[in-house]
């Protein structure tokens, strides 16, 4: 089984003007694609592989044979996250529901989540990810350097950002702040809350 | 050369240019090196300067902050900024108009007593700077007698690892992305035939 490029849920320009529609484009059929033709590429030759899924891939790496675990950690990572991402992504979609209760009980406030995130996916030096994630039940922000996952860490992710400079530079060049604040305006909130249960359930 | 560009002491200036930023383009833009020199360097310098202040750091040379800092996580924030103002200065020397063709004869030579051609010299250069994942650098060193090519992660330094550095290309994605996107093989490649400045790399021979 090969993997193959998901379709995303949206036209390129759904996200405009917080997400632009060449970046989307550019970001679907050129990265992301990129990191799907290395994977398969990688396991061509290896039969019990190619029947896992990239979650499963990822999820231990010790047992990828040694000569493609990196390619299939970073490339498999690639993968696994924007299949991941791009469902996240949605304009006017209200905070809702289990999820708003968690991140309040967790991080005392919506407003206390927001500025904790934003300064992870700042912090982020190079390229990575921020990501909020579910561990023992609980709602934790983490970050990881380029297409690391948090699967690889053991821990749920139910929302993530991308903070590769190719996710944002043609649109916001060096202001990362920028993209971060904007990414606030595209949160697929129901998407994130069907993330959460199926993470504590 | 390459260790003196920041002998001055805190606070730290952003080194010129040494060219017009319309002198690489059309293969670098100059929208590209105004954001890269005017935002990314620049923000490097306002950083790490913010850092330091007050500090013992604030009274080291750059190349000493950088050794000092090196491979210590507590202070990984310093490395990154102090190596970051240090790897762009060194990659604007390493590039130039018209540059690109042959090396002086000695470097030359011992670029073919490494590599056996320029030619196999500059697709390892390529090869490095494709395979560097994320964002970092490929470099043309110098490692005791022998030139080699190695790449780095982020700031990462070839210092560190013992190696003097020759030249640089910068293969974060601002290095390239608002002129080549995703397409970083065509970027690397127009630098090695166009901008390289192998006059730069001849004069770190030392």
């Amino acid at each position: 089984m090969s993997h193959i490029l998901p379709e995303l849920p949206y036209a390129y320009d759904a996200l405009e003007p917080y997400i632009d529609a060449r970046t989307m484009e550019i970001h679907h059929t050129r990265h992301h694609q990129a990191y799907i033709t290395n994977l398969n590429a990688a396991i061509k030759d290896k039969v019990e592989l190619q029947q896992m899924s990239v979650d499963q891939l990822i999820r231990n790496l010790d047992e990828i044979p040694e000569e493609i675990r990196t390619i299939v950690r970073n490339h498999g990572g690639g993968h696994a996250n924007h299949s991941f991402f791009w469902p996240l992504l949605k304009k006017d979609v209200a905070l809702a529901g289990p999820i708003a209760d968690a991140i309040t009980a967790d991080f005392g406030s919506f407003e206390n989540f927001r500025e904790k995130f934003t300064a992870a996916a700042t912090r982020v030096f190079g390229s990575g990810w921020a990501w909020l994630t579910v561990d023992n039940r609980k709602l934790e922000i983490v970050a990881t350097p380029n297409q690391d996952s948090p699967i690889m860490l053991g821990k749920i992710p139910v929302l993530g950002l991308d903070v590769w400079e190719h996710a944002y530079y043609l649109l916001y060049q060096n202001r990362r702040p920028d993209y971060i604040a904007a990414f606030f305006n595209v949160i697929n909130w129901e998407k994130v809350n069907d993330n959460f249960l199926a993470a504590v359930n | 050369m390459s260790t003196d560009q920041h002998a001055v002491v805190s606070p730290l200036t952003l080194p010129s240019l040494p060219y017009p930023d319309n002198a690489l383009a059309p293969v670098i833009s100059a929208n590209t090196l105004g954001f890269h020199y005017g935002k990314h360097h620049r923000g490097y310098v306002d950083n790490l300067n913010k850092l330091v202040a007050g500090t013992d750091f604030a009274d080291l040379p750059l190349p000493k902050i950088i050794s000092e800092t090196a491979g210590k996580p507590d202070k990984a924030t310093i490395f990154n900024n102090a190596a970051q103002i240090w790897n762009h200065t060194f990659y604007w020397n390493s590039l130039r108009a018209a540059g690109g063709g042959q090396p002086p004869a000695l470097l030359k030579e011992k670029i073919e007593a490494s590599f056996g051609t320029l030619d196999a010299c500059k697709k390892e250069l390529a090869a490095a700077a494709m395979a560097q994942f994320g964002s970092g650098w490929a470099w043309l060193v110098l490692d005791g007698d022998k030139i080699k090519v190695v790449k780095t992660a982020n700031a990462e330094v070839p210092m560190t690892a013992g190696q003097k550095p020759l030249l640089t290309i910068d293969v974060w994605e601002h290095a390239y992305y608002l002129d080549y996107q995703n397409r970083r093989l065509d970027y690397v490649q127009a630098v090695l035939d166009k901008l390289i400045n192998w006059d730069f790399a001849a004069e770190n021979l030392g």
